[in-house]
């Protein structure tokens, strides 16, 4: 079955002689026709490009000519991504007809690498949600129960993933919209530091919390992908000019001396039992492979929701300013004058949390408000930042739950927004103070619904946050467990 | 944090958002439960801390000034809901024009 095969192992397929890119393609091709009306994760597959740019690999493989680290792999792409002359909706009602007119950074070094866009996935409207229900477009379901959510905002990338429609994939992350989707879905996911990936042709959310990374099955994946897209970029005043090190982690070696940081009030009310259990095992392994487990004070983390959500609808407000029915995107019918038609637009086009965000982000900012709500998240951004600062002088990497809870139903907190917002409570913090994150498989429920534990690095620390990973990913089995594919 | 229909019509018409009366209700709830939230954040001291806007705290980003292609107008208009081909059109903003 080449559609269930990990990046490595389509590659040696490749480089045998047993299977050709084209044969690749069209293997996924054929699992979205008959996984996806069932899980829902992509919006729109690109056939007839990718089979092209397959023929490309596969001649270019036969002549002998040098082939990118990626070359001719499907990659899953999440739909706030722009890719020149094809729609960029962000699941929303206000872009649904938006054509790009360049291709980001990221997707286009992914091209450069030699990987083949297999078509682009749903999200929660602009990524503002944790379950994909957001989407103006379709519903996304988890491949593990069809009841229950992917997570989000990039469920459609994780959901395609999870169910062997693509072997990796691309997302974006602002609070935990990689991580946690990656959670709920029983794969891997990572956020890089901030500056790494160039948001060059991501649709903005929050741009000061906004990174792009890796959607894959196993640690080595999300590293080879991360390789192929990371790297300074002229056209990103925030991408960072530093060294960025070989990724290639399947010649490192496991870190000794671990040492790891838990936070005991990570422990408390909201976090499910059975995600606890997971979690207290996982610790157990790795003092079983030698780790040293070191119980940190993170004094301001339990603000980090209320933190995240005046900073990031603040961002939003003025970020999605732009749509505005004149330049691009939805324009109402009927409306009285200039004003009339840019609140018309908006209203219509938007979706119920998008105005949401946009509201709490103009509140926020408001006159008389500024100081008290949007200045005063900003200072606690920063002693937050520092409690990661400190805790790093003591531990290499910290361990919690990626999520409070498995995958949820659907439905079952659309109610009620706060709720919602607290499924980011462990994910936050490494948005907010702009350090690489990863999720990676860690257990399953009574249910068989998957459950992630989540690693965090200093800034930059990439590689020592692969290592980590991979050393319990190669202790475990969990990674492998695998979704009941539709008849 | 108690905010009123008047909260969020104001906010409403600072953030140009025409909202039907069912969401104008349901954000006065929904809006005042997330700023109730938020408001424990005034727990925690911050007298002497410095905002952090962004982590990577970069200043002065320049490159090169070179000029570079650009899109052009067939391009740029391609996407908008009103054009003469020429360019973007909006309803008449002046009075008597």
């Amino acid at each position: 079955m080449i559609h269930t095969q990990n990046v490595a192992q389509l590659q040696s397929l490749m480089t045998s002689g047993e299977a050709t890119s084209r044969q690749i393609v069209q293997a996924h091709l054929d699992a979205i026709a008959q996984q996806n009306e069932r899980v829902g994760a992509f919006l729109e597959t690109f056939d007839e490009s990718a089979l092209q740019l397959a023929d490309q690999i596969d001649e270019k493989r036969q002549k002998g000519e040098p082939l990118g680290p990626l070359a001719g792999i499907p990659v899953a792409i999440k739909d706030n991504l722009c890719i020149q002359g094809e729609v960029t909706s962000c699941a929303s009602k206000m872009l649904s007809e938006f054509r790009s007119l360049y291709t980001s950074t990221a997707v286009q070094n992914l091209l450069d690498a030699g990987a083949i866009p297999l078509g682009r996935t749903n999200l929660d409207e602009f990524a503002m949600g944790s379950s994909c229900e957001n989407s103006a477009i379709q519903l996304t379901r988890n491949p593990w129960n069809t009841d229950c959510a992917p997570g989000g905002s990039s469920g459609g990338s994780a959901a395609a993933v999870a169910a062997r429609m693509a072997p990796i994939a691309l997302g974006s992350d602002t609070g935990g919209s990689i991580r946690q989707p990656a959670a709920l879905c029983g794969i891997v996911g990572m956020k890089p530091t901030y500056g790494r990936v160039s948001r060059y042709g991501l649709v903005a959310f929050a741009s000061s919390l906004d990174q792009i990374g890796p959607f894959a099955r196993t640690v080595d994946d999300a590293a080879a992908l991360l390789e192929a897209v990371w790297g300074h970029d002229d056209r990103d005043s925030t991408s960072v000019n530093v060294e960025f090190p070989s990724l290639n982690i399947s010649e490192l070696s496991p870190i000794e001396n671990l040492r790891i940081g838990i936070v005991p009030e990570h422990y408390g009310e909201g976090l499910d039992p059975e995600v606890q259990t997971a979690i207290d095992n996982a610790v157990q392994t790795y003092k079983e492979l030698g780790a040293e487990i070191v119980e940190l004070e993170m004094k301001h983390a339990k603000y980090g929701v209320a933190a995240y959500y005046i900073i990031a609808p603040s961002e939003a407000s003025s970020n999605l300013s732009r749509y505005d029915g004149v330049h691009y995107g939805h324009r109402a019918d009927n409306f009285e004058n200039l004003t009339g038609m840019y609140e018309a637009s908006r209203g219509e086009g938007f979706g119920p949390e998008v105005k949401r965000r946009i509201m709490i982000g103009a509140y926020a900012l408001s006159s008389g408000y500024y100081d008290a709500y949007y200045l005063k998240a900003l200072k606690i951004r920063r002693l937050i930042a520092q409690d990661y600062q400190q805790a790093f002088e003591k531990v290499d990497v910290v361990l919690s739950p990626t999520s409070p809870t498995p995958a949820f139903r659907i439905g079952e907190l659309s109610d009620s927004p706060l709720q919602m917002y607290l499924n980011d409570i462990y994910t936050i913090g490494a948005n907010l103070a702009g350090i690489p994150g990863i999720s990676i498989p860690a257990g399953h429920t009574g249910d068989g619904l998957p459950v992630g534990m989540q690693l965090l690095a200093p800034a930059y620390e990439e590689v020592r946050l692969l290592r980590a990973a991979k050393m319990f990913e190669s202790a475990t089995e969990f990674h492998l467990a695998q979704p009941a594919e539709a008849p | 944090m108690q905010l009123t229909i008047e909260d969020v019509r104001k906010v409403a018409k600072l953030a140009r958002l025409k909202l039907t009366p069912e969401e104008e209700e349901l954000f006065v709830d929904q809006l005042g439960n997330i700023l109730n939230y938020v408001e424990q954040l005034n727990e925690v001291d911050t007298e002497n801390v410095l905002p952090m806007a962004h982590t990577a705290e970069l200043t002065n980003v320049f490159r090169t000034d070179e000029p570079k292609t650009s899109i052009d107008r067939r391009e740029a208009l391609s996407n908008a809901p009103s054009t003469d081909g020429k360019y973007f059109l909006v309803p008449q903003i002046l009075e008597g024009a």
